[in-house]
């Protein structure tokens, strides 16, 4: 059974975990890129997107909510006014991790956590290949586009002429 | 206490061993700097990751 096993411990108790990982966000958020090691990257990923969609949200208990886990409130204010305008469109997935190599003395794998700085462009909707009675549906606004240009095309030569 | 009656041969002995060997990390080459790396990391030589520039944060 996998109860109760979300998350990793990373070898500390709970309040120190806590305490680590507000650290961790703070310094993410203020820096946009930290170095780190991987399982501890993976497990701030978790708690930075959160605070990200705090942001995103930007209302006065959002901002209290940050409160409670970012340690500096200049760092909150960051959030709020710059970083999270930046997001606006992206649904999620703020952060990016680097895997760097492993660390000389304890071979830790080490990974630099970044904010994701591209603007964001949605995917293409996947064409799925489906039964003949919604494919004619899709068609029909095709038809209708070529048509449209066609006519445009029209008007355009005529007004050459 | 329960003790070896013999001595381990060395034939017995490098027989256990036979399966102790390291293998290689499997290694990719550097779109950028043509330089071999680790798959899915960043180039240790011209520090890049997906044709970008990733400069190091001091640790």
């Amino acid at each position: 059974m996998r109860h109760n096993k979300t998350g990793r411990r990373l070898g500390r108790n709970s309040s120190h975990r806590a305490a680590m990982m507000r650290n961790m966000v703070t310094s993410l958020l203020d820096h946009e890129k930290i170095t780190t090691t991987t399982t501890r990257a993976k497990e701030l990923r978790k708690i930075a997107e959160k605070m990200i969609t705090l942001g995103k949200r930007g209302d006065l208990h959002a901002r209290r909510q940050a409160l409670q886990v970012i340690r500096d409130r200049k760092v909150v204010g960051k959030l709020f006014e710059m970083v999270a305008p930046r997001y606006k469109d992206r649904p999620g997935g703020y952060t990016r991790i680097l895997k760097l190599g492993n660390r000389q003395g304890d071979n830790a794998p080490i990974c630099q956590i970044e904010l994701v700085e591209e603007e964001f462009t949605p995917r293409p909707k996947k064409v799925v290949p489906v039964a003949a009675a919604e494919v004619t549906p899709a068609e029909e606004p095709v038809v209708e586009v070529a048509e449209e240009v066609a006519v445009e095309a029209e008007v355009e030569a005529e007004d050459k002429e | 206490m329960a003790v070896p009656k013999k001595k381990t041969s060395k034939s017995k002995r490098d027989m256990r061993r036979s399966h102790d060997s390291l293998s290689a990390p499997g290694m990719s080459i550097c779109p950028q700097c043509k330089e071999p790396k680790q798959p899915h990391r960043v180039c240790g030589s011209c520090g890049t990751y997906k044709g970008k520039d990733v400069t190091e944060t001091e640790a």
